[in-house]
């Protein structure tokens, strides 16, 4: 498939801004100003960038407890998705939700949840709604391997499936559901396959590819807009970091994290190599990006930190529509 | 005025609703055509606004819920049934951690206008996993709205202002209950959550009761009338939100109260409301509060045993003349 030269700068922008924003939310949580703990997107970008680049506007993502990235390259407030981590007013939560639940609704995100495997579910609901009130809007849900044992998983596929309904199963295959590698916990070469038992079109592609995920998704998203039902897509990679907050990620072989976190396939440079090959950036135009993206990163830090937290009794708040 | 079934009556409250708003529809295992809801509360329904609108699902509870969850927050109304309360444990998550959470950890970005219709109770030998009375541990959720219609009239009415409602409802239903006859408007009409009835006016006791325990307290309020025993008797109607004042101002008139569920004993709706009378209202008492519930057993089969374990007439006259 071709893809438009404005399409890969899109691409490699929003690879990007989700590394800056990762790498800026571990930089606060070494000033120790995020309180609870984090399960950071870092090492995944290519799969929320290629997702998200390949929806628009009103199409719906479900994110999952590792969300920043989904939220960010669905195109949310940073200012408010900061200050939502460092638990402020100003937050697009109102500090309610924090790192698990850092959800904007306007930006087209149906939540993020801190229940693994929870959200498939609702994706089912949000497109079912798409389908009843007649739009063309899809929705794309997010979930891991760990997700993929889970019950919900066998009942969400198979609904989606009888209902023909316009969504794309994303499955973020990081090897890893917290320290359990995934081999030890699917009988199956690969996760993809199980949506063969739910005649479910599957494919697996390189996660740490922006244009790959992004070539599927529009497959994807072709067929669910053509009513011909959901699609499952498999994205294989890698997390930077640790599963939390504290976590070294020591269980992970060496051999595996050295080839995994090597530069050949780092997620922001296969983008950018592949763009400025494809001729739709320069090297000069690749850094611009990046100091535009990191100055915004910075000044919705400082947003973030300025921001007040919320009054204590600001906890009866938001209960109800209407306060009983 | 026309006397219905409490069934007819919860049916003709859905139809209104569903004629009125295009996004309100129903969905749940044996809804539609083939059977009408295991309870036959549907019947018809599905002839009337098609099989899009009269859903039926696969038996996937988690995700029935769940579908309900992602349908409301983009637009539309859903309907859900759960066949039997019992079965509600399969979609505990998506009730008390999605729905119920929703509007809150976002921050009031979204609302969750779901009904869920399920049925409690006992009384038909279907023994432990088709008989049981759950309202408590809706009530210990917060977020959720609760209604526990006993009567035809209160089932129309609360059905619609269930489904109208911004937030989500838990509707709870008793089997024993769809048969019983009542006078019920043709016309529109809604009643208001958090208002209690009183079903029957009197000076020595206040019985407060749900569900099926109603009709019982009543039968029994007529039998202590001939011994000189005056029983006024409240309806909550809605434990969420909970008309205290209606029977504080009851028991403050009476001195006595005596509590009537379903619900196996310990930390039943019963307790709750033991401790908020003695908060708000102790000095008024000049009697201990009495509780009747079924022991703390799960509900057995054998007719002898079951019998036994549902709060009978005696058992609840037996209370009553304790406290005089």
């Amino acid at each position: 498939m071709t893809v438009d030269k404005k399409t890969l700068k899109e691409l490699y922008t929003r690879t990007l801004k989700v590394r800056r924003f990762e790498e800026k939310v571990w930089d606060l949580f070494g000033e120790n100003i995020v309180p609870g703990t984090l399960h950071l997107y870092l090492g995944q970008e290519a799969v929320a960038a290629g997702v998200t680049t390949a929806l628009k506007k009103t199409d719906w993502i479900q994110s999952t407890h590792r969300g920043h990235g989904h939220v960010v390259a669905k195109g949310a407030d940073m200012n408010a998705a900061l200050a939502e981590l460092l638990g402020k007013a100003s937050g697009s939560c109102k500090g309610k939700g924090g790192s698990m639940h850092i959800t904007q609704f306007d930006a087209g995100v149906l939540g993020a949840t801190g229940v693994v495997a929870s959200g498939l579910p609702i994706a089912v609901g949000a497109a079912l709604s798409c389908q009843m009130r007649g739009t063309d809007d899809v929705v794309a849900c997010f979930f891991g391997d760990g997700a993929s044992n889970n019950g919900t998983f066998g009942e969400s596929l198979n609904m989606s499936a009888i209902w023909k309904l316009p969504l794309i199963w994303v499955v973020e295959n990081n090897l890893y559901a917290m320290g359990t590698p995934i081999k030890m916990m699917c009988p199956s070469a690969n996760i993809a396959q199980r949506a063969d038992g739910y005649c479910i079109p599957n494919v697996v592609v390189d996660g740490n590819n922006t244009l790959a995920v992004y070539n599927a998704t529009v497959e994807a998203v072709k067929r669910a807009r053509a009513g011909e039902g959901p699609t499952l897509i498999e994205c294989q990679t890698y997390r930077m970091k640790g599963h939390s907050r504290f976590d070294a990620a020591k269980y992970r072989p060496e051999d595996e994290a050295k080839h995994w976190l090597s530069e050949e396939r780092d997620a922001v440079r296969i983008i950018r190599e592949i763009a400025i090959e494809q001729g739709a950036l320069t090297e000069k135009e690749a850094e611009k990006i990046d100091s535009k993206i990191a100055g915004e990163v910075e000044k919705a830090a400082e947003f973030a930190k300025k921001s007040e937290y919320p009054k204590p009794e600001e906890t009866l708040e938001d209960l109800f529509a209407e306060v009983l | 005025m026309p006397e219905i079934t409490y069934r007819d009556a919860l049916k003709a409250g859905l139809r209104e609703e569903m004629l009125r708003d295009e996004r309100v529809f129903i969905m749940g295992e044996d809804v539609g055509l083939n059977w009408g809801g295991a309870f036959k509360v549907t019947k018809g329904l599905a002839e009337e606004f098609g099989e899009d609108r009269v859903r039926d699902t696969p038996i996937s509870e988690n995700t029935i819920a769940g579908a309900a969850v992602g349908a409301a927050i983009t637009g539309m109304k859903p309907v859900a049934e759960i066949m039997f309360g019992d079965l509600i444990t399969l979609a505990m998550d998506q009730v008390c951690n999605q729905a119920a959470k929703m509007r809150y950890m976002f921050g009031g970005q979204t609302s969750v206008p779901l009904v869920l219709r399920t049925v409690f109770g006992g009384g038909k030998n279907i023994a432990s996993h088709h008989s049981q009375s759950l309202e408590a541990w809706f009530m210990h959720t917060p977020g959720l709205k609760i209604v526990v219609p006993a009567f035809a009239y209160d089932a129309k009415g609360l059905i619609k202002t269930a489904i109208r409602d911004p937030d989500p409802v838990m509707f709870f239903e008793h089997k024993l209950v769809y048969d019983k006859k009542e006078e019920v408007p043709d016309e529109d009409y809604t009643i208001p959550f958090g208002q209690a009835r009183v079903r029957r006016e009197g000076a020595d006791v206040t019985v407060w009761g749900t569900l099926f325990m109603l009709h019982k307290a009543l039968e029994v309020a007529d039998e202590l009338q001939k011994e000189g025993i005056s029983v006024e008797i409240i309806d909550p109607r809605t434990l969420a939100p909970l008309d205290t004042k209606t029977l504080i101002e009851s028991v403050k008139k009476t001195g006595r109260l005596v509590l009537v569920t379903e619900e196996t004993k310990t930390g039943a709706t019963t307790a709750e409301i033991a401790a908020i009378i003695q908060e708000e209202a102790f000095d008024w008492l000049d009697a201990p509060i009495k509780r009747v519930n079924a022991p703390d057993t799960p509900v057995p089969f054998s007719p002898p045993l079951e019998e036994y374990f549902i709060p009978d007439n005696k058992r609840i006259a037996q209370a009553i003349r304790d406290i005089m």
